[in-house]
């Protein structure tokens, strides 16, 4: 069994102030002990630094070895017959049907694949996490109006939206969507207002406090939408916007169900009976407790994220050429499977490894971060 | 114990948790009556224990006393002041004066908090020892009053055995130096040995500070060690409000009769011999309590009436207050 206390990590305490104070370890001391003894998850996290490093410093790589840029076209890397030519000293890793380096290419792939991914999951994380806390703090109609929103989201086939959506603002400048976001913004005031009122006439004061909440978001959107001139540009922004609005609902529901239970916890309690605000429940009792998993499922929904702009790059409602993007080399490599099947083979691995590694890692996560094997 | 000048007051004290069907138009189709229509008076420096099976209302009790709960009906009253309709700013002194000790030394920790800053939280919430370098000496302090090692402020709830973690709840709660300590079951989570240590620390604590402590506990020993006075609670009612001594020595309730009944008695003939009925059969749901008197389901001296007419709380001859048509007579329940 491990030690609670080990005399010798007095010293590197998080609190140093005191002289001489016998330090418990921090969580993150207790979660890097744990994380270090999954090999596989070890494994997975270098993987994940080198394909971030590898993206960023991209431009600096294809110099490095030499490899031409992504987008360019080179008729005289194919042999006599204008079909791509395999592995070689010029090109580590082959041309495309058109010449292009498929290993610079991949590498620019890997780029749009993070950016995309980090992004909206970034975003849905944002956005579950503030909604899923609403929802499960507040209670209520509220709760009900959030969680009738998820249901419907999650009923929608996430790849035939985006289709429809990649086809309606990848023609011309992408679609501007201030007006709807306003008329959005408009009808959640409404409804907040609504609740507001119904709240008044039950006397229910909480649940005033928390229609205001939906009053706020409502004038946010408002807001967004008349400031900014938003649009949905076509290409990765249509991706980042409906890989978005699909997977915050996986976060929110997790936060949501999370916080029904803290929030009947005798800590909560406490607090409230020392005098605690609800603002203070929420960001110093609450929160803390969801960082885990809310670490966690983003690292669990970021893989998915990736496939999801593989398969939209895929089936061409994602990035447009001749951006690279793993997805579409695939989708380019599939008609010349039979001449050069390096073209899949390399984009194809890359996205294999990734999605991968992320998983291991989020799996690893949760493990090492699972507080039952804390103590 | 005189009641004219009580730190606590409560009259007539209701709780209904209202039972609802559907998702948006909620309907109600009942209530679980936890508390009913309960008051008492809690003297300065006093310690009075509310006894109890489980679910008869105790611990909602306490909560409408800290106004965690909003009472459905009622009035609790602290230093004279009625705090049933304050609204948040006004509750700032009851929030200081008024601290609690809870149940679940497991759930009562934040987990992710380290002990010194749990046990802070009270002066950061009143702005109270605003440098943090005092707020360390007191935290320490705070921690050494309860017999914890004050070089532990560092560490996590997890790292310490349930006692210490009732220590941190006690430290936390006798921060702010309060005038009430409501103590819901703070011991039987804990193993026996350490029940004592935590019961003994409460006591230290109160005759230091003065607290009145209002102790809410099933463990019908463990009350008549600590408290002054004793209100038996029974589906959200008082049946029986008497001096500790008086409650146990001659019980005029049948229902306070049989709870002494069923504590173990650490010696087979005697316990062979001279036992009270134990009472059979379960308590009756609180969302539909029986007619009349709430116990006459189970009480071995049921007569029709009790069926039909609810007992008041009234005084017997020796000073204590007993719900009963029938009470237990004199001195029968001794021997």
């Amino acid at each position: 069994m491990p030690r609670l206390v080990e005399p010798s990590s007095g010293l590197t305490a998080a609190d140093p102030l005191e002289f001489g104070a016998i330090a418990g370890r921090t969580p993150w001391q207790l979660f890097w002990r744990n994380f270090k003894k999954d090999k596989l998850a070890l494994a997975g996290l270098v993987f994940i630094v080198l394909l971030v490093i590898a993206a960023i410093a991209a431009p600096l790589i294809t110099k490095l070895i030499g490899a031409p840029p992504p987008n360019l076209i080179n008729t005289d890397a194919l042999d006599s017959f204008g079909t791509a030519t395999g592995p070689s000293s010029e090109h580590l890793l082959g041309v495309d049907p058109l010449g292009r380096d498929v290993l610079s290419r991949t590498l620019y792939g890997a780029r749009v694949s993070l950016e995309v991914a980090l992004i909206s999951t970034a975003l849905a994380t944002f956005i579950g996490v503030v909604l899923g806390l609403v929802a499960g703090f507040f209670r209520g109609w509220v709760d009900s109006g959030i969680s009738r929103l998820m249901d419907v989201l999650l009923a929608f086939p996430a790849l035939l939206l985006a289709l429809g959506l990649a086809a309606a603002c990848s023609l011309g400048d992408g679609c501007a969507v201030s007006t709807p976001l306003q008329a959005a913004g408009l009808a959640t005031i409404i409804v907040g207002l609504l609740g507001a009122a119904l709240a008044l006439v039950r006397g229910r004061r909480e649940m005033v406090a928390a229609s205001l909440v939906v009053v706020g978001f409502g004038l946010i959107f408002v807001l967004l939408g008349t400031v900014f001139t938003i649009k949905i540009e076509p290409g990765a922004g249509v991706v980042i916007f409906v890989i978005t609005l699909v997977s915050w609902t996986y976060i929110a529901r997790i936060v949501r169900g999370q916080v029904l239970s803290l929030r009947e916890k005798e800590f909560v309690e406490a607090s409230r009976s020392l005098g605690a605000s609800d603002t203070r429940i929420v960001f110093k009792e609450i929160l803390p407790n969801l960082i885990v998993p809310i670490i966690v499922y983003a690292t669990l929904i970021l893989p998915t994220n990736i496939l999801l702009e593989a398969a939209l790059s895929f089936l061409g409602a994602g990035v447009q050429p001749p951006n690279a993007s793993w997805g579409a080399m695939i989708a380019e490599a599939t008609s010349v499977f039979d001449t050069a099947w390096w073209y899949m083979l390399v984009p194809g691995l890359a996205l294999l490894f990734t999605v991968l590694a992320f998983n291991v890692v989020g799996d690893g996560l949760s493990d090492a971060l699972n507080p039952r094997q804390e103590g | 114990m005189s009641a004219s000048d009580p730190l606590v007051e409560v009259r007539d004290l209701e709780m209904h948790f209202p039972l609802t069907r559907g998702v948006i138009f909620q309907r109600q189709y009942g209530a679980v009556r936890a508390v009913d229509g309960v008051s008492f008076s809690v003297a300065r420096g006093e310690t009075f224990g509310i006894v109890g099976e489980s679910g008869c209302g105790k611990s909602t009790t306490g909560r409408l006393i800290m106004r965690l709960l909003e009472p459905t009906a009622g009035q609790v009253f602290f230093e004279g002041q009625e705090i049933t309709n304050l609204d948040r700013r006004q509750l700032a002194t009851l929030r200081r004066d008024a601290q609690m000790v809870f149940q679940d030394p497991y759930s009562s920790l934040n987990p992710r908090k380290t002990v010194g800053s749990i046990i802070a939280e009270p002066f950061i919430i009143h702005r109270e020892a605003r440098e943090a370098n005092e707020r360390r000496k007191e935290v320490r302090e705070l921690m050494d009053r309860v017999g914890l090692n004050p070089e532990h402020y560092n560490r996590y709830p997890h790292q310490f055995s349930g006692g210490q973690r009732q220590r941190i709840g006690v430290a936390r709660a006798i921060a702010l130096k309060p005038k009430l300590l409501v103590a819901d079951e703070p011991v039987s989570a804990l193993d026996v040995s350490i029940q004592a240590q935590i019961i003994n620390l409460l006591q230290d604590l109160q005759s230091e500070l003065g607290l009145t402590l209002i102790f809410i506990a099933h463990d019908l020993s463990v009350v008549r060690h600590m408290c002054d006075r004793i209100a038996v609670m029974y589906l959200g009612k008082v049946v029986e409000l008497a001096e500790s001594e008086r409650c146990f020595s001659q019980p005029r309730h049948p229902y306070t009769g049989a709870l002494l009944a069923s504590v173990p008695v650490p010696d087979p003939s005697i316990s062979a011999a001279g036992r009270r009925p134990v009472l059979k059969g379960d308590v009756p749901s609180p969302s539909a309590p029986p007619p009349g008197c709430r116990f006459h389901t189970r009480c071995p001296k049921a007569q029709s009436l009790c069926s039909q007419e609810e007992p008041p709380l009234t005084e017997m001859p020796g000073g204590s207050l007993a719900a009963c048509h029938f009470p237990l007579e004199g001195y029968s329940s001794s021997s």
